[in-house]
């Protein structure tokens, strides 16, 4: 268990599309990766070494900081049993932790769950982006859902801050409880008084916030930046969450121009956000968690790669034991999964697990649905 | 005209559609409701599907799931064969089968426009097409069963979500001896290896049978005993007094009144005995004809009766199909029809991508705090637009009913218009006090034309934020 002087904070940017782990953490010294990666492979000199086989990509350079400061987990050859090759599919498997039936409950839902019970607070989760991912959902636990935080609210068609005032005022008063109106009307009044409890809260966030960094002009920079805006405005809020553009870095083609956009972007705003919150000495109590829901084939296809199996996934913060956590998974094609992939050998459970028990305090077993040996990728 | 007959077609156009402008429900109500259902329930004509494809030839068998959603939306908006549109919506929250897991949009295209052609017709044509369509024999992997190694998603969930239902009247309607020899039967029914996708892109997948993978040894099914085959089983489910249930039920719940979630069925009587002793009369005196049960359905005295109106929670593809009707906006392909294809998936319900085989929690369940916020928005956006032709026209009509309004008649029209709606008296109330604030409307000079506008579309928006708005 880690020891903050606020609240724990998980932060997640999800990199949708399937990352391709093998041009991320690139096993810079195996002949193999040569021989697979014949059009898209990194030159040797380009690579950022982070010790004496792995290397970063060299749009990763803002990230080699918080190596050096040892606050940069790496997990490689992370996935999970019998993997699948579906976007949405392994998505889900990622969000509910149930890779053999269809799950519908998120393990963030959840672990909001057990952290406020009562949905005493209703922005214990935020969500940025349109659409809810299943990683939130869970049955009675009320999640904000941003699609652009500077407009976020009920009623944003109505012109003229009066005029919206005075009809939120009636809509407050439509949806205060009343007497016999059936439990379906009920249920609905108490959801709307719920929703227009949390968006007059983050409403006020962006307004609060000054800063004296830039983040890139891109989704990823400006929900990451809602993110901080929303960790900043001290609502109480525990889970704050994002995805990349939707499939983004699903690389079938002219891979290397476009996830060295994506991978600088990305790099950028992870450093932008941090230096943000240290700004602010808000750092300590956020842990930022990437992960994509699959990783590409070994093999490249000529201009890109097909979706595959392992991947690497990173975490981030002041409590972050850095280090490369997972064994990098061998190339050799006796070894590969079947369908020529990279089999994992860390189990995404497990490094939620540690996550849970760590830095949450909460029992993990249950809400990963196993029992998964933790990663101690946290200074304890 | 009388106000009743237009809040009935209204209500029919509501269930039996996705609603209607308030010219085509005033145009419906003059025509006759008995005219109206007999057009629903007997559609001719349709889309001009070869305009269509000539001028947006992208919509041409797609194979992007993304094309073939927006498709799916604009048919939706524009058909005027609305009920057809309807029903194919109905099977695809029933018979559910994901791109989540068939990762072809084609495909889904395919079976979505298979519920639209047959939906309406037999039941055992339906099934027999279901227990034939390549998506759905991979979906539930019967492509994986075989004579020697019995996979038996299908063989269950044609049973228990598809056809029979789990139980009725507290009995059970099956047992696990049922399921295996179910799958047993549908074994060989299987997907021929497709061509490779290159040069010419992929085609569509294609049923095969197999003989020698199907186990045709003797089996007992439901007390009935042969070697049967997968159209045998097919025979036997469509005989059994709990399909009949089953679809009574589910009809009663889609079109009708919100039932509760179905594996209550067993144990929960119907909400109206009655109705469903009528639906399920209806199925059987019709050789299972599903358009003999939605006439029955129509023209019944339970779906005319005032109290089954707003009854039910809008599914999104309701909430935001209707709404564009209602305002006429999207009536030709037009840029913003991706985006808007993608709005029921921000209120919870991703089209050709149900989140399991049980389908989407309805009722309700549909609303979450997200949720809540997403259509309350949307709504209220395209309502309050009085740029929009459609809600123009609204506005217009609201003037036509006299030069001065009082803020009672202001709100009731208004309702009227978008509807109409039917409200509580707490909420009926909280509107009339906020539309007192500003006194009477009228419309003689531009200013006090601007100013009723504008209050017109405010007033929209307080409708559209309405808990009752979420019902229909």
């Amino acid at each position: 268990m880690v020891s903050t002087a606020k609240d724990p904070v998980l932060a997640v940017l999800s990199l949708s599309g399937g990352n391709d782990g093998l041009n991320t953490v690139i096993p810079r010294n195996n002949g193999y990766y040569r021989d697979f990666r014949p059009t898209i492979g990194v030159p040797e000199d380009q690579i950022l070494p982070i010790n004496d086989d792995l290397g970063f990509h060299p749009t990763m350079a803002p990230l080699m900081k918080f190596w050096e400061a040892g606050q940069l987990a790496v997990f490689v050859g992370i996935g999970y049993p019998t993997p699948s090759y579906s976007h949405f599919r392994s998505m889900d498997i990622w969000h509910t932790c149930e890779p053999e039936i269809i799950g519908t409950e998120g393990w963030l839902g959840r672990a909001a769950k057990l952290m406020d019970p009562t949905s005493e607070n209703v922005l214990t989760s935020v969500n940025f982006g349109r659409g809810l991912p299943r990683a939130l959902v869970m049955e009675g636990v009320p999640v904000a859902s941003v699609g652009n935080l500077e407009t976020y609210g009920l009623l944003t068609g109505i012109d003229g801050e009066a005029q919206r005032n005075d009809a939120l005022d009636v809509f407050g008063r439509m949806y205060s409880p009343a007497i016999g109106s059936g439990p379906v009307l009920d249920y609905i009044h108490s959801t709307g008084t719920d929703a227009l409890k949390g968006a007059d809260i983050l409403a006020t966030a962006p307004d609060k916030y000054t800063s004296n960094v830039e983040y890139s002009n891109t989704v990823i920079g400006g929900y990451m930046k809602n993110i901080a805006q929303t960790h900043l405005a001290n609502f109480g809020t525990r889970v704050l969450y994002t995805t990349s553009p939707y499939n983004g870095f699903d690389s079938h083609a002219n891979q290397a121009q476009a996830n060295a956009a994506l991978w600088t972007d990305v790099s950028n705003t992870v450093d932008t956000f941090f230096t943000d919150l240290r700004d602010h000495d808000a750092s300590d109590n956020v842990t930022l968690l990437l992960f994509s829901e699959f990783g590409r084939r070994v093999a490249d296809n000529g201009s890109g790669t097909d979706h595959g199996a392992a991947s690497v996934a990173f975490a981030v913060g002041e409590h972050v034991k850095g280090g490369v956590y997972g064994m990098y998974p061998s190339m050799a094609p006796a070894e590969q999964e079947v369908g020529g992939n990279l089999a994992f050998n860390l189990d995404f459970r497990s490094v939620y697990s540690t996550i849970l028990e760590d830095w949450f305090n909460l029992e993990a077993e249950p809400i990963v649905n196993g029992n998964f040996e933790r990663v101690k990728f946290f200074n304890t | 005209m009388a106000d009743q007959d237009i809040a009935l077609v209204a209500h029919l156009m509501r269930r039996a559609g996705f609603g209607a402008s308030r010219d085509e429900i005033e145009a419906k109500a003059a025509h006759g409701y008995d005219n109206v259902v007999n057009e629903l329930l007997n559609p001719a004509g349709g889309l001009d599907e070869d305009i269509l494809m000539r001028y947006n030839p992208a919509y041409y068998e797609p194979g992007a799931i993304e094309v073939n959603t927006q498709l799916w939306v604009y048919r939706m908006i524009n058909s005027p064969n609305q009920l057809q549109e309807k029903v194919a919506l109905f099977w695809h929250m029933i018979f559910c089968a994901g791109h989540s897991k068939i990762d072809s949009g084609q495909e889904m295209g395919i079976m979505v426009n298979m519920f639209r052609e047959h939906g309406m017709g037999s039941f055992r044509d339906l099934l027999y097409r279901l227990s034939t369509n390549p998506g759905m024999m991979y979906y539930l992997d019967n492509t994986e069963s075989h004579k020697a190694n019995l996979n038996e998603n299908y063989g269950r969930e044609l049973l228990e979500l598809f056809s029979l239902g789990v139980g009725m009247d507290e009995a059970f309607n099956y047992s696990e001896d049922d399921v295996k020899v179910c799958a047993r039967a549908f074994t060989g029914w299987n997907v021929a290896p497709s061509y490779p996708p290159f040069p010419h892109g992929r085609s569509p997948w294609v049923f095969r049978f197999d003989p020698a993978d199907h186990d045709d040894s003797e089996k007992t099914f439901l007390g009935e005993t042969g070697p049967l085959n997968g159209d045998d089983i097919i025979n036997i489910i469509c005989k059994q007094p709990a399909t009949a249930r089953f679809l009574a039920r589910h009809l009663y719940n889609f079109f009708v009144a919100d039932e509760p979630q179905i594996p209550a069925w067993r144990l929960t009587p119907p909400r109206d005995v009655e109705a469903i002793q009528i639906l399920e009369q209806a199925y059987f005196d019709n050789d299972y004809s599903i358009k003999a049960m939605l006439e029955a359905l129509f023209t019944s005295e339970f779906f005319k009766d005032e109290s089954v109106r707003y009854q039910k929670v809008k599914n999104p593809a309701e909430m935001v199909i209707s709404l564009l009707r209602m305002v006429g906006e999207h009536k030709e392909i037009k840029p913003g029809l991706f985006e808007l294809s993608q709005e029921p998936k921000y209120m919870g319900q991703d089209l050709m991508n149900p989140p399991t085989v049980e389908g989407w929690h309805t009722g309700r369940e549909w609303i979450d705090s997200g949720t809540l916020v997403e259509r309350i928005n949307f709504a209220a956006e395209l309502l309050g637009n009085t740029e929009l032709d459609g809600v123009r026209g609204l506005v217009d009509r609201l003037m036509s009913r006299g030069d001065s309004l009082t803020p009672e008649q202001f709100v009731e029209g208004c309702l009227d218009m978008t509807g109409p709606v039917q409200v509580t008296a707490d909420t009926h109330a909280q509107l009339v006090a906020h539309a007192s604030q500003e006194g009477n409307l009228s419309h003689g000079s531009d200013d006090e034309r601007a100013t009723f506008t504008r209050r017109t579309g405010e007033m929209f928006q307080m409708i559209a934020a309405t808990a009752e708005f979420q019902f229909e």
